[in-house]
């Protein structure tokens, strides 16, 4: 069941390609409905899920001689992001019904990173994993590079080096873990079990794992590939790059790093919650800064994955106890799943006014409101939700995340809150700038309102995070047992 | 010696390829020339027939033959197979150009003869069958390499021959001086008395041999000959020559620091200096590269690198040698694939491919696929056989040399990228002439075994797991 889930986009990927002469048109729709197909299974598999542990097993000896295996299923950690997957790709699929340049490859291309982000959500084999943390880097490239804008060759090359110097590092921190188990083995579930090493074969394990999944997070100060990839790379793209690709950094610390190196995460904890602050505080400040609308969300992107690692920093220190452990854990897998929703809303957001005016420079534009009122809504309202109003999801995610952090690390927490009050201002600052005022355009561009399909793909996003803002209870109530499982798991 | 009569059973592979080199010759000098093709498929029937004797023969007890100077085992089985199935697809490659040409005969003994020599290399238990081997596998290939006889193949020639002797003679000094320490040039015995030998006299006889299979392999500070040869000679002949010998040399290699002379101080260390200087060399030197047959020759450069990470792990970590055979054999499938799509579609510079992606979207992605298979990229057999590698290296306990691995896998990237990049762009470049439908053939059928080994890699990694005979 769940590899269906995985392989099915790549199947219709593959059949796009082979087909000759589809028309476009029919390549678009077949996307999208790929895509919903896909988003059924997941939401039944939620809906099967029972309880605690791992579900939907399958283990299946794939390379045993190196100790890898098909070993995929999912539990409260990964089942959130497995549907936020889903979502997000069926909303892109939607909102490019739109586009018009080499639509076969595109869409090949995306459903090719929908089968590799799905599947690395339900690894449970550390080879398994990195396959489709590098397949994530080569799908990414490509869509920068071929339907970019922008200087986008250079800042694709930027992407996949920084990213794949990143996954080198995963590598050998995998290979660590590899020889240290008896007998040697790459599944996690085995390697949680044993948690092998400690010592100073641990810290230089966690040493190059944190590496490798800091700089896919990004986290600072490992962020410079981030700006210029998502300001160059298409709106659909931007949105994957930043909703899903990016926790594939963050899910990797609570999935790999603290339950496989409890020893090390424990004494190394405070430097996650130092990079997980000055992330937030320095995201902030230099988003605030920015004139350009997609790299300005970019940023707050630094800001945002900031919140997670202090949390996960906070739940490895010893000042904490069980009960904030495990909240500051839910928050910070609460806030991957509202992240990817908002900033994936953001990111098209951000396409459509590039489609109407095409340029992203905030003081070209001004006075938006009174001729698109239904798209300066909703870009309000991602703002707000990306700021963390009550309300939204993205308050519950950081409020745990502060409740959870504020035991352990007071001085750190009472910082980062001012990240908000940053997240705050700049959004602020940039409704301003493009929708209130007197109406300014740039030259020849007359900027037109939502349309119906645009309107399709991103309002549903906008309902979830608020539908996960008003009863969150239907998310909590997944993420917790896992959490507290996690939490424990790193205590020990 | 006792003699053929031992167990001429055992070499069944080689035999192969020896009656369809003589065969060939015999019926080449008599054939018309429009029915030469006779001979490739004679030599393609050779290549079949010995790698089913070679698989019949790996299910097959390990054991040395003809007095224990030749070890039909794992690494021998392994190279075999890949050799042979090397020397099929190249036979295949070469079939667009080759038909009907008026030397037909003489590329395909000669290529059949190199494929043997490679062979041996890999079987050998004894110093002078290694040189034997080495001459075998060395010969016909400086031949190949001025095939067209035009100017660039016969400097390249020139080159390949001038660095070819010298190293020749530095493999036969070599062996002299492991002679004159050991007191025998088979390596049982060399591995009884050679702890016991002068320590300087055993480093050198190993330093000489190492650097003479260094040559047949392209690694550093041998490798001056590999871009000349890859951009001179013929697009078969090139992959030919940055593949086959190779496999054989670096099996050989393999088998001399595990079987004859572990107990030569720093001889790992020194293999795994060579294996890190090689890897950053060629990759250092790839990157300024316009020229993609030159880009391919300095990349073969640096897999050396990487596959001497293995040989520098023999005998410490049990996947050394599974890794070793593993990466070999994607290796041979990726290359060769990546210069069956030159042989496709013959460019001169990297821009000559520009919007290939456009015109013959299957042969564009085959050589992505070949391509990011050389930067190891999953799930690409190369992935598999560099994981296995890495792993055997620290286990090794060279953790360092692991380390500059990843980095020169990085900087690989980029150079590699800047080939696949065009392929996707549009534009209207003057596009290279196709060169008939076999090249393209084996381009597609070798990226497809490239990842088809890689998700499928369990049953040849098992098959490797083992030792080599001692």
């Amino acid at each position: 069941m769940l590899s269906l889930v995985v392989f099915w986009p790549l199947l219709v990927g593959v059949g796009l390609l082979a087909v000759p002469r589809l028309p476009d048109r029919a390549v678009r729709w077949l996307w999208v409905a790929a895509s919903a197909v896909d988003l059924a299974l997941v939401v039944a598999i939620w809906v099967g899920y029972r309880g605690h542990g791992i579900g939907y097993q399958t283990n299946l000896a794939w390379i045993p001689s190196v100790g890898v295996g098909y070993h995929v299923g999912v539990d409260g950690l990964s089942l959130p992001l497995l549907a936020m997957t889903a979502v997000l790709f069926l909303a892109c699929a939607i909102y490019s019904l739109r586009q018009r340049t080499r639509v076969r490859g595109f869409a090949a291309l995306f459903l090719f990173l929908e089968t590799v982000s799905l599947g690395l959500f339900v690894s449970l084999d550390l080879i398994l994993f990195f396959v489709f943390f590098d397949l994530s880097i080569v799908g990414m490239y490509f869509v920068i590079a071929g339907w970019g804008h922008g200087d986008r060759q250079r800042s694709a090359l930027k992407f996949f080096l920084y990213t794949f110097l990143g996954s080198l590092a995963l590598l050998l921190g995998f290979i660590g873990l590899y020889l240290s188990a008896t007998p040697h083995t790459f599944d996690m579930v085995a390697l949680t079990r044993a948690h092998p090493l400690t010592g100073l074969g641990g810290g230089l394990a966690l040493l190059a794992i944190g590496l490798g999944l800091a700089i896919k997070t990004p986290t600072v100060p490992f962020h410079t590939w981030l700006p210029p990839a998502h300001t160059d790379a298409p709106a659909a793209g931007s949105a994957i790059l930043a909703g899903v690709l990016l926790k594939m950094g963050t899910y990797g610390f609570v999935r790999i790093a603290m339950p496989m190196l409890p020893d090390s995460w424990r004494r190394y904890a405070l430097v996650a919650v130092v990079i997980g602050v000055v992330s937030v505080v320095y995201g902030a400040l230099v988003a605030l800064a920015q004139r350009d609308f997609k790299r300005m969300i970019a940023y707050t992107s630094v800001n945002h994955m900031g919140y997670i690692l202090l949390a996960v920093g906070a739940a490895g220190l010893l000042g904490s106890g069980a009960a904030a452990r495990s909240l500051a854990v839910t928050g910070a897998v609460t806030q991957m799943v509202s992240h990817g929703l908002i900033t994936g809303a953001l990111f098209l957001l951000s396409g459509v006014l590039y489609q109407r005016g095409g340029s992203y420079a905030m003081d070209s534009y001004g006075g938006l409101a009174t001729r698109t009122p239904r798209f300066a809504m909703l870009t309000a309202a991602a703002a707000f939700a990306s700021l963390g109003l009550p309300g939204f999801s993205g308050f519950i995610a950081e409020f745990q995340v502060f409740a959870g952090s504020l035991g352990p690390v007071p001085v750190a927490t009472a910082i980062a809150v001012l990240g908000i009050l940053l997240t705050a201002a700049l959004f602020l600052a940039a409704l301003r700038r493009v929708f209130l005022g007197g109406y300014r355009a740039p030259r020849g561009a007359t900027v037109t309102d939502l349309t119906a399909v645009e309107a399709v793909a991103i309002v549903p996003l906008m309902l979830l995070a608020l539908l996960i803002g008003v009863l969150p209870r239907f998310l909590l109530d997944l993420i917790e047992p896992a959490a507290r499982t996690a939490a424990e798991l790193v205590a020990r | 010696m006792t003699g053929l009569h031992e167990d001429p059973g055992a070499l069944l592979p080689e035999l192969a390829l020896a009656v369809a080199a003589v065969a060939g010759l015999l019926a080449g000098s008599w054939l018309p020339r429009r029915r030469q093709w006779l001979v490739r498929l004679l030599g393609a029937i050779g290549c079949t027939v010995g790698i089913a004797a070679a698989v019949v023969a790996a299910t097959g007890p390990a054991r040395t033959v003809f007095g224990g100077s030749y070890a039909v085992d794992t690494g021998l089985a392994v190279a075999r197979v890949v050799i042979l199935a090397g020397t099929l697809l190249v036979l295949a490659m070469a079939g667009g150009t080759l038909s009907g040409h008026r030397r037909e005969t003489e590329f395909v003994v000669l290529l059949l003869l190199a494929a043997l020599g490679a062979m041996v290399l890999a079987g050998t238990d004894d110093l002078l069958l290694l040189i034997a081997g080495y001459l075998l596998a060395s010969v016909p290939l400086y031949a190949l390499t001025a095939f067209d006889a035009d100017p660039a193949g016969t400097e390249a020639a020139l080159k390949y021959y001038l660095i070819g002797a010298l190293f020749g003679v530095v493999l036969m000094l070599g062996v002299a001086a492991l002679l004159a320490a050991g007191g025998g040039t088979d390596y049982p015995t060399l591995a009884r008395t050679l702890p016991g030998a002068p320590p300087v006299l055993a480093a050198a006889g190993f330093v000489g041999v190492f650097g003479g299979l260094l040559f047949k392999a392209g690694g550093a500070p041998a490798q001056f000959w590999v871009p000349d040869v890859a951009e001179g000679a013929g697009t078969p002949v090139a992959a030919f020559v940055t593949t086959i010998p190779k496999i054989g040399a670096l099996i050989a290699a393999y088998r001399l620091l595990d079987v004859a002379v572990p107990g030569v101080a720093g001889g790992r260390l020194l293999v795994a200096a060579v294996a890190a200087g090689t890897m950053t060399l060629g990759n250092l030197a790839a990157f300024a590269q316009t020229n993609p047959r030159r880009l391919l020759a300095y990349s073969t450069i640096s897999q050396v690198g990487y596959l001497l990470m293995a040989v520098a792990a023999a005998g410490h970590a049990a996947l050394a040698l599974p890794g070793l055979g593993f990466y070999l054999a994607g290796y041979a499938v990726t290359n060769i694939g990546a210069f069956a799509v030159l042989a496709a579609l013959p460019s001169a510079t990297l821009d000559g491919h520009r919007g290939l992606f456009g015109r013959r979207p299957v042969l564009a992605l085959a050589l992505v696929i070949c391509l990011l298979g050389l930067v190891g990229t999953p799930p690409t057999a190369i992935f598999v056989g560099k994981l296995s590698v890495f792993t055997a290296a620290f286990d090794a306990n060279l953790l360092w040399l692991v380390v500059v691995a990843a980095a020169n896998t990085l900087a690989s990237l980029y150079y590699y990228l800047r080939w696949i990049v065009p392929l996707f762009q549009r534009d209207g470049a003057p596009h290279p002439t196709p060169a008939g439908r076999w090249p393209a053939a084996v381009a597609v059928t070798a990226a497809a075994g490239s990842l088809a080994l890689g998700l499928a890699a369990e049953p040849v990694v098992h098959a490797l797991s083992g030792h080599l005979l001692r």
